[in-house]
């Protein structure tokens, strides 16, 4: 019988579930070894061979190469251990949640300050909000587009 | 007996853990949200615990994905502010309670909840950041917290959490766990996280004025009511993130007017209220409740 995943239909949101844990269990592990600092520094000392460490998929591995947080969650990471790559690259938890949206930092950021974004057409995919699907990216990164 | 005087409800963003550290809490981005808590620093000296119970949660710190405990109490002697990759925050070594703490395991375990265990643990900003907040500035080496912390941890990271009427019942078994303490101790329980946020996908940056301002109303007034919020309504309109907020189910339930899952007595008394827009992601939302004396 099919499990209640009623959180399917909330656009630009991916749900960290037991399915996305299972997918992700490498990536997520490999981010939280990063909280170590010697691991840290050989990350970056070479970041393909520290990554040939771990299980991870090909992809998995592109992913955090590209520093693409999108591509990091679908293939099963969860924010608060990718958050560990964004700590060893000396980011904060506002300038990773920013690259996600296509927004500069100072764009975001100034969303923020103006009150965030509106929950306004963005509870339902299928909506007009900023977070749906047909208006990505966001900020300069959609115009340029 | 112990008892439960008070419970303190607050946001714990890591960046204002940051701004205390970086001494940047007089920058006009961050003055607004220091001045909300200004209050609440002299109410902590004036309404000094002997003991903290404090509700967060760990966000991929001292439990990976090897271990997801649902709910799990720190039943040690000491408890080390942790390295989450930007480097330990510099703030005092939390001090625990480990008789009141293993106290309260036992009782609440027998009372049908299955919490987990903790002897070992490090605790991150979730525990650190309302802590400071409430205490100021401390000096790592040469102060000290103002009393003993027991951190309960739990888990809003991999879904699905716990919904937010098993947090408000787990309120009431905990009361009545420090209730049947022998020792006279004045204990504060706290329920930290939230409130709107979303730090993912193109999402990010959701915040929910009025639908937070309204769940605080309603949690402060009709707590029953509040805790049958249903999780797909925190993603939908408090963002991915904001599910965090059934942890102050856990502190509400805690109060003195909640018993049997009804509201039978009068009401605590709100002595503060504040909410501010934003602190990096997150929409900051803050009260202090207090039981009738």
């Amino acid at each position: 019988m099919a499990l209640d995943k009623p959180y399917k239909d909330v656009p630009g949101t991916i749900i960290f579930d037991a399915e996305q844990s299972r997918k992700g269990y490498w990536l997520n592990q490999f981010c939280m070894s990063l909280m170590k600092a010697a691991n840290r520094e050989r990350f970056k000392a070479d970041e393909r061979a520290y990554l040939d460490e771990w299980p991870m998929t090909e992809e998995q591995k592109q992913a955090v190469l590209a520093r693409d947080l999108n591509w990091c969650m679908r293939t099963g990471g969860n924010i608060y251990f990718l958050a560990k790559i964004g700590a060893t690259d000396g980011k904060s938890f506002q300038q990773m949640a920013g690259s996600m949206t296509g927004m500069t930092e100072e764009e975001y950021r100034n969303m923020m300050i103006s009150g965030g974004r509106s929950a306004e057409g963005n509870r339902y995919l299928g909506e007009d909000g900023d977070a749906q699907p047909h208006r990505q990216p966001q900020g300069s990164a959609g115009k340029k587009a | 007996m112990a008892k439960i005087t008070a419970s303190v409800f607050t946001s714990h963003v890591p960046a204002i853990g940051a701004a205390m550290d970086l001494g940047k809490t007089q920058e006009d981005y961050w003055k607004p949200l220091f001045k909300g808590y200004e209050y609440s620093k002299q109410w902590m000296k004036e309404n000094k615990p002997d003991v903290i119970f404090l509700v967060y949660n760990d966000h991929a710190t001292a439990f990976s994905l090897e271990m997801i405990p649902t709910f799990a109490i720190g039943t040690a002697a000491e408890f080390t502010p942790a390295d989450e990759g930007w480097g330990p925050r510099p703030v005092p070594q939390v001090i625990g309670h480990p008789d009141l703490a293993s106290h309260i395991a036992q009782s609440v375990i027998q009372q049908d909840f299955d919490l987990t265990i903790v002897n070992r643990m490090d605790v991150d900003h979730g525990l650190t950041v309302p802590l400071s907040l409430m205490c100021g500035e401390l000096d790592p080496k040469k102060d000290a917290w103002p009393c003993p912390v027991i951190p309960f941890a739990v888990n809003v990271v991999q879904y699905p959490v716990p919904s937010g009427k098993r947090c408000f019942m787990l309120g009431q078994a905990i009361r009545k766990a420090v209730e049947s303490y022998d020792e006279d101790l004045n204990v504060h329980i706290w329920g930290t996280g939230g409130m709107s946020h979303q730090l993912q996908g193109a999402r990010a940056g959701l915040i929910n004025r009025e639908w937070d301002n309204a769940w605080l109303d309603k949690m402060i007034n009709d707590p029953v009511g509040c805790a049958d919020t249903p999780h797909i309504d925190y993603v939908r309109e408090a963002g991915s993130e904001g599910i965090e907020l059934v942890m102050w189910l856990i502190a509400r339930g805690a109060m003195a007017d909640v018993n049997d899952g009804k509201v039978t007595g009068p009401l605590p008394t709100v002595k503060h209220r504040f909410y501010h827009v934003p602190a990096s992601n997150t929409a900051v939302g803050h009260l202090i409740l207090e039981n009738p004396r």
